[in-house]
């Protein structure tokens, strides 16, 4: 165990520092600028049931320390991962992945659960319950501790793997749906994903993204985030992936004494392709900085 | 791909809006014409992704015109270093053009013609172009291209200047074994209804990443979904599926 090691539910990762889903991909394209096994791990693409394009572009919107998205989980569907992203995968990345998954029905996700828990590089599930429920008019499954409980549940029946909860930051007591989680018996949660946002074009008048209204990521959301974790470390008595914002060494630390075994960056990746590889360089120092012996003393540590 | 720090060697205006700017770095990832650099950009967060307008050992040119924060920023900066992401994008393919390649430019997408004419006049080929501007005061370049030895065409939607019309009104009389576009959306269409041969366009689209991680770019096509920063901004005539 190496001074930045951590354990996440059960599995040792060499670093805290995980590229979050949504912004890395299945990886190689990463893997063209540096060698992605220094990642403690990384959340693969959102993956549902079936193919999706996603919504009209434009699907991006420049912000204040951040951006909108609203890429709307576009993905070739759980068939195709497993047959081609996955293989693709195994050359360039030789660790546990975090495999990331989307839904619009309980059946859909303890579907697409059940086939990735058969896959050896699986280390854990992460399932995104920010999604419209297709049979509750839309709502989210996140959106409420019962909505939140049904899918969990369902899902710890059905699979082996750790099951990481991702947590949507649009609700009134993110708490309370991180208990209901746990109780429903997740693993692991992890938080925040993106806060809904919008932009308008001034000179046209209509909304700069296609679908209105998407997700605000970036630095600017990084405080609200640093709450969140805060608030559901405190309630919650399983381990919290922090993210949101995180750009580097320094807010991992942050993240991390908030009560967060481990970290995700997003949005940083997408601005510079070695955002990850630099802040796993920069945490020793960053350590020796703040008299940091090993980076799993200070989880939950804040005052 | 990579990333790199660049010097500004020079940035000039070439009309009211449409700037120039040369920048010194190592472009050795650049290695077709009608790819584009994402450049970093001080005080915004996503980086602005600008098409190659040519390249030499050790310089790239770009030509952008001031659309918003992010190129105004840009247009004005007369020295200093830039944080670019270069080699983006999969370029023109030009071993099937023919003897007697069409380059149709548009506004802002006349640039990556540049260097794609010079590699097309490289290989021995008879290279024609038709630039097409609103109007008179809004043209650039046209004399670079005839100093390539291009046949060169201007066309003006007013009149000001050369043919006046729309490039597809140059188009009627060309001959020409394939075709290269760049520019509008509407001038795309408008190239693939009046053209006779096989071609590529070039899309643009509000990026992300600029590198194929986000799936931001994404767009329908005839052979599949594809992300217009990395399978393309070029995509055949035969694989697109205009959606409005």
């Amino acid at each position: 165990m190496g001074k930045l090691s951590v354990d996440l539910c059960g599995i040792t990762l060499d670093n805290p520092v995980i590229p979050a889903s949504g912004t890395f991909g299945f990886g190689y394209e990463y893997a063209e600028y540096y060698d992605i096994n220094v990642l403690g791990t990384f959340s693969f693409k959102g993956t549902t049931l079936e193919e999706r394009f996603g919504n009209p572009t434009p699907r991006i919107a420049e912000c204040n320390a951040g951006l909108i998205n609203a890429v709307g989980l576009q993905n070739p569907g759980i068939h195709k991962v497993i047959a081609e992203e996955l293989p693709k995968l195994k050359k360039v990345f030789n660790k546990p992945v975090m495999a990331n998954v989307g839904g619009f029905s309980v059946s859909d996700y303890v579907t697409v659960c059940q086939m990735l828990d058969k896959e050896e590089q699986v280390g854990w599930l992460e399932v995104n319950i920010s999604c419209p429920n297709v049979h509750a008019g839309g709502v989210n499954f996140g959106s409420d501790p019962k909505g939140a409980y049904e899918v969990i549940s369902a899902v710890k029946k059905a699979v082996s793997k750790s099951v990481i909860a991702k947590l949507t930051p649009n609700v009134t007591d993110i708490a309370s749906i991180a208990k209901a989680c746990e109780d429903a018996g997740a693993d692991g949660v992890s938080l925040i994903n993106t806060l809904l946002g919008m932009r308008i074009n001034l000179r046209n008048r209509k909304p700069v993204i296609a679908n209105t209204m998407g997700g605000y990521s970036g630095p600017a959301v990084f405080p609200v985030a640093v709450r969140m974790v805060y608030q559901v470390a405190k309630a919650v008595n399983i381990p919290v992936i922090g993210l949101g914002g995180i750009s580097n060494a320094e807010d991992v630390i942050e993240m991390m004494l908030a009560g967060a075994t481990a970290v995700q960056v997003g949005s940083a990746n997408l601005i510079d392709p070695y955002a990850c590889k630099r802040i796993i360089e920069d945490l020793p120092k960053a350590m020796d900085k703040y008299g940091i012996e090993n980076i799993k003393d200070i989880i939950g540590g804040v005052k | 791909m990579k990333t790199g720090i660049f010097r500004i060697i020079s940035n000039l205006p070439l009309t009211k809006n449409v700037y120039k700017m040369v920048l010194y770095g190592d472009v050795s990832h650049i290695t077709a014409p009608g790819q584009f650099i994402n450049i970093k950009i001080d005080g915004l967060y996503l980086r602005r992704p600008i098409s190659v307008c040519d390249k030499s050992e050790d310089t790239v040119t770009i030509i952008y015109k001031v659309v918003g924060k992010g190129t105004e920023i840009l247009s004005k900066m007369q020295a200093g270093e830039l944080d670019i992401l270069t080699g983006l994008g999969n370029g023109y393919v030009t071993d099937d053009s023919g003897e007697c390649p069409l380059l149709i430019g548009g506004g802002v997408g006349v640039p990556p013609m540049y260097m794609l004419a010079k590699q097309l006049i490289s290989e021995g080929k008879k290279v024609s172009v038709i630039l097409g501007f609103n109007t008179k005061d809004e043209i650039f370049c046209e004399q670079d291209f005839i100093s390539l030895g291009c046949d060169v065409a201007v066309t003006t939607v007013d009149g000001s200047y050369g043919v006046k019309g729309f490039v597809t009104d140059a188009m009627k009389n060309a001959r020409y074994t394939c075709f290269y576009t760049c520019g509008p959306e509407p001038m795309l269409k408008a190239v693939y209804r009046a053209s006779e041969t096989h071609g590529y366009f070039s899309f643009e689209e509000r990026m992300g990443c600029g590198f194929g991680a986000c799936m931001g770019c994404s767009c329908k096509t005839i052979t599949g979904y594809k992300r217009i920063c990395k399978e393309g901004p070029v995509m055949k005539k035969e694989e697109i599926l205009w959606e409005n």
